[in-house]
């Protein structure tokens, strides 16, 4: 691990780290090289340093156009074009995810999407990871709350080769038993695994007690131990079935081909899928919201810091409020400088770094603030988060100004790769985002005024009312925790907020 | 799989769709980054590389010094100077450097490893010159605005990054115990380079005023500026803002005592887990060295994808790990290679060792396919296109054209350094694990559970 000057802002909601995997080799450079000519010292002409160089007018990102077609069954094809580098993108995405599990087989569509590639058509597990390597690919199957997709990033002049197994594994997955076997064993060990690690823990006791067990949200997309054991074949085929058909899928495409030329590659594979049944979506139902602060201590013996996360249910991706939120959690714990940054990590050095973050989903997802805290300052830093999430109510021009800039001045680094390009078309779908979103971006940034932000700290940052979970030695930061007088306190297991 | 196949899939990669055009051995590969490079009178090294893409930029800076040039006692230093560098400088205060680049839309970073320390700012190219400001002063001023007190805030942040990712991280004190077991005790790779809690309480501020007049020279460091810019004019605004800081001494490279394993080194630890992992380790060539490639291909044999033989045999087959990870971890001074599988409940690491001693006598006696290899090798080239997207960040075009240079193969090193994987047959392989993988000359080290309370 190569120690950072900072965590990457933003923290996971859940076990996102499940199948984090030891680093790769990273290339190092050879020996030193050192000079040893003697040349003048710098000469006498000096730049002003009095204060900082103006900048100059901001650059206009020139997004390319989007070319959207319909092969001959209905589906829709998304095409950007973008020709630096001889690779293409094809994502098809699928309009369903972890938010339209059954209730009773949460994790249905994560396992779904996983078992996508372990058997397809008549290839089975090993020829399509040995076929897409050979061809210098990635094939990658994969869902969200919201979405599913099975994703292929390939050298152009191998697309024609690598279509074929991509459709196989989207549309003709076979499920094999021995293969879900397999694939359960995995999911069931990284459970067992993530009890190991605070930083696992503290986001899935989080939405657990925000969200409650019944609750979509209250589970990882993964599911449970008891819900892994149970799923047959049955039950992924039945879920792709429903859910995998045309007219709920877009296949969106970026990267070095044009829009002609891949039209009828992709026809020939995706053209002839068919209809099968009429999939009907019914959206994960908003939580009702806490109504009294509480803290949940998740007793985890020995650790040396405390992994905490403070907040409640947020808003939908659909809130009317999105610019106003990005503007505001900037300033709140969404860049380096953020009030909470600046204070557990600048100010007090309880933490390497502390973060706030609306999460939105297709249903209201959880906003939450957090960080790893040093155990024996796990008081000191709950009473700094709340010192902040109080103090947020009041914001200066300055900062307002710089949060805005941070996030409209920064945008067009979204755009550099095929992968930016494609997952901001999949964002256009899966939101229903108007087509001029990006273009008008910047100038929605720009437009979110003070009063705008007040209002949604009034509305959205209720500190009384904020869940607390802190997954740490409970010996050593329960007293400490109990007498900032927060709320009720409650010391629970791994097992009662992981376990089913 | 022979040479010409090679050629040919090197050449297909990059031909337009429904090229007809014959396999022809000198077919240019376009894996080219052409960049401008020049020094400046104090001996900083300037690198610009131009890419229209999208509007912006990013400043790469890398001074040649890391966690191997620390001294007894100060270990972690290189790390937590790097940490001091963002906190002001003579005409930037406190606080201000993140703020005003904030306020253009950038962001920056900083990482330090064994054997260099890199600073990243990414930005909207109409900022550069602000970038080149910032960074041009904490290269010059940096100690003009560093009282006392700032060493002990870092201090205590990095003590936090430290167990963050180290104390309170699964297995975390395994990557510690590994390097003081793999390197002599003298040896600079010995030591981690987030530094022992000791050497960190102990770092001083008379210790920062050395090693930024020993290190943090021009001469010492290189620059390079990538993205949307004009380089007549980003090479005018380098010499306006970069001229004045005074060249420094000369540092000499870190000479190192030999680092050979001559026996078997096996050691248990515990940690907070739930399953017994065992780790692998063995000394090898060092970065672009003869063999370091040919490592890259054997851990990708061994363990990139299902097919791979370790995957396949414990994870995929018999299912007594949950993950193996075969690496190169290559270094300026020295490499490591590591093996590390963690066992599935009911499982332990002597079946995983044994598993995986088999799996590597297997490639000492027979060289693997060649489809193997030809895979492994696909997977390479198609990494370094990738690689061509990004212009900023860690890993990014700017970083590497910085890492290139500094390895000693110039900044444009691309197809060179490609050509050392596509160049490898599979004798190569079963070569490099005969001769850099012995049984009887390695570490072993194992983590198992701590009984439960």
């Amino acid at each position: 691990m190569t120690p950072t000057r900072r965590r990457a802002v933003g923290l996971a909601v859940a076990a996102a780290a499940l199948f984090a995997t030891v680093g790769a080799a990273q290339q190092q450079p050879a020996s030193p090289s050192t000079s040893s000519r003697q040349a003048p010292i710098a000469p006498a002409t000096r730049p002003d340093r009095s204060k900082p160089p103006a900048l100059g007018p901001a650059p206009q990102l020139k997004l390319p156009p989007i070319q959207k077609r319909t092969l001959t069954n209905g589906l829709s094809v998304w095409v950007v074009e973008a020709h630096k580098v001889p690779l293409v993108q094809v994502n098809l995405l699928i309009q369903a995810g972890s938010g339209d599990d059954p209730t009773g087989k949460f994790g249905v569509a994560s396992l779904t999407a996983a078992m996508l590639d372990e058997g397809a058509g008549a290839r089975s597990a090993l020829q399509i990871a040995d076929d897409v390597e050979f061809l210098g690919a990635n094939l990658a199957t994969s869902s969200s709350f919201d979405a599913s997709a099975v994703r292929l990033n390939v050298p152009a002049a191998r697309l024609a080769a690598a279509l074929p197994i991509m459709a196989d594994v989207a549309l003709r997955p076979t499920f094999p038993q021995a293969e879900l076997d397999r694939v359960r064993q995995e999911r069931l060990t990284s459970l067992i695994q993530a009890r190991d690690d605070p930083a696992q823990v503290a986001p899935l006791a989080f939405a657990r007690v925000v969200y409650g067990a019944p609750h979509r949200y209250g589970t990882a997309a993964m599911g449970t131990a008891a819900t892994l054991k149970a799923f047959t074949t049955a039950d992924l085929r039945a879920f792709h079935t429903a859910m995998y058909q045309p007219a709920n899928a877009t296949l969106v495409v970026a990267g070095d081909i044009r829009a002609d030329t891949v039209l009828p590659l992709l026809e020939k594979q995706f053209g002839g899928w068919k209809a099968t049944a009429a999939s009907t979506r019914s959206p994960v139902p908003a939580a009702p919201q806490l109504t009294a602060r509480q803290v949940t201590i998740v007793d985890m013996p020995g650790a040396e810091q405390s992994q905490v996360r403070i907040g409640w249910v947020g808003v939908p991706r659909s809130t009317p409020d999105y610019f106003t939120l990005q503007v505001l959690n900037t300033i709140l714990g969404g860049s380096f400088t953020s009030r909470l940054n600046q204070n557990l990590r600048e100010k007090n050095q309880f933490s390497y770094g502390a973060s706030s973050r609306f999460d939105m989903r297709l249903s209201p997802g959880p906003f939450f603030a957090g960080a790893g805290v040093q155990t024996d300052k796990t008081a000191d830093a709950l009473r700094e988060f709340f010192n902040e999430l109080t103090a947020i109510s009041k914001i200066s021009a300055d900062e307002l100004s710089k949060a805005k800039n941070y996030v409209a001045l920064g945008f067009p680094s979204e755009f550099e790769t095929i992968q930016d390009l494609a997952s901001h078309l999949e964002e256009m779908i899966v939101y229903k985002l108007p087509d001029d979103y990006f273009e008008r971006y910047v100038a929605n940034i720009q437009a979110v005024t003070a009063d705008a932000v007040q209002k949604a700290v009034a509305t959205y940052i209720q500190p009384g009312k904020f869940a607390v979970v802190v997954a740490g030695d409970r010996k050593a930061i329960e007293a400490g925790v109990r007498n900032l007088n927060l709320g009720p306190v409650r010391v629970v297991t791994i097992d009662e907020v992981v376990g089913s | 799989m022979s040479r010409r196949l090679a050629v040919l899939v090197l050449f297909l990669l990059t031909a337009p769709i429904g090229a007809q055009s014959p396999p022809a051995a000198t077919a240019p590969v376009p894996l080219q980054v052409p960049f401008r490079q020049f020094q400046l009178a104090n001996g900083l090294t300037v690198i610009l590389h131009q890419d229209r893409t999208v509007p912006i930029a990013t400043v790469n800076v890398w001074y040649h010094v890391g966690s191997a040039n620390e001294k007894p006692g100060r270990t972690g230093f290189a790390h937590l100077f790097e940490h001091l560098m963002f906190e002001g400088s003579k005409n930037v205060p406190e606080g201000q450097f993140d703020i005003l680049l904030e306020a253009a839309g950038a962001n920056n970073n900083g990482s330090t490893n064994n054997d260099r320390t890199n600073y990243v700012i990414d930005l909207p190219n109409n900022a550069l010159e602000l970038a080149l400001f910032l960074e041009s002063d904490r290269m010059a001023y940096l100690l003009d605005a560093m009282p006392p007190e700032q060493v002990n805030s870092q201090r205590d942040v990095v003590k936090n990054e430290r167990r963050q990712s180290y104390e309170n991280r699964p297995y975390g004190m395994a990557d510690l115990e590994l390097d003081k077991m793999m390197w002599p005790a003298n040896h600079p790779y010995s030591w981690p380079t987030i530094g022992y809690m000791e050497d960190l309480t102990a770092a001083s501020h008379a210790d920062v005023q050395e090693f930024f007049r020993k290190y943090y020279a021009p001469n010492n460091a290189s620059l390079v500026i990538a993205g949307d810019i004009d380089l007549d004019r980003t090479q005018s605004l380098v010499e306006k803002w970069f001229n004045e800081i005074p060249r420094g001494q000369v540092v000499e490279p870190v000479a190192p005592p030999a680092a050979v394993l001559t026996q078997v080194k096996r050691q248990t630890i515990t940690d907070q887990v739930s399953l017994p992992r065992l780790y692998l380790g063995w000394l090898t060539p060092r970065a672009y060295a003869p063999g370091d490639a040919t490592l890259d291909v054997v851990s990708s044999v061994l363990s990139d994808g299902k097919n791979s033989r370790l995957y396949k045999r414990l994870v995929y087959d018999t299912q007594i790990a949950q993950d193996v990870n075969a690496y190169q971890s290559s270094g300026a001074l020295g490499s490591s290679f590591l093996i590390v599988a963690t066992a599935r409940r009911g499982h332990t690491v002597e079946e995983l060792q044994k598993a995986i001693d088999e799996e590597l006598d297997r490639l000492r006696k027979a060289a693997p396919e060649a489809r193997e290899v030809q895979r492994a090798i696909n997977q390479v080239e198609a990494s370094f296109y990738r690689a061509m997207e990004r212009v900023g960040g860690f890993g990014g075009k700017a970083d590497q054209l910085n890492a290139y240079d500094f390895a000693g193969g110039g900044p444009d090193f691309f197809a060179e350094d490609l050509a050392r994987y596509t160049a490898l047959s599979a004798a190569d392989v079963q070569a490099a694990v005969v001769r850099w993988l012995p049984r009887d000359r390695r570490v072993e080290l194992i983590v198992q559970p701590e009984d439960k309370k």
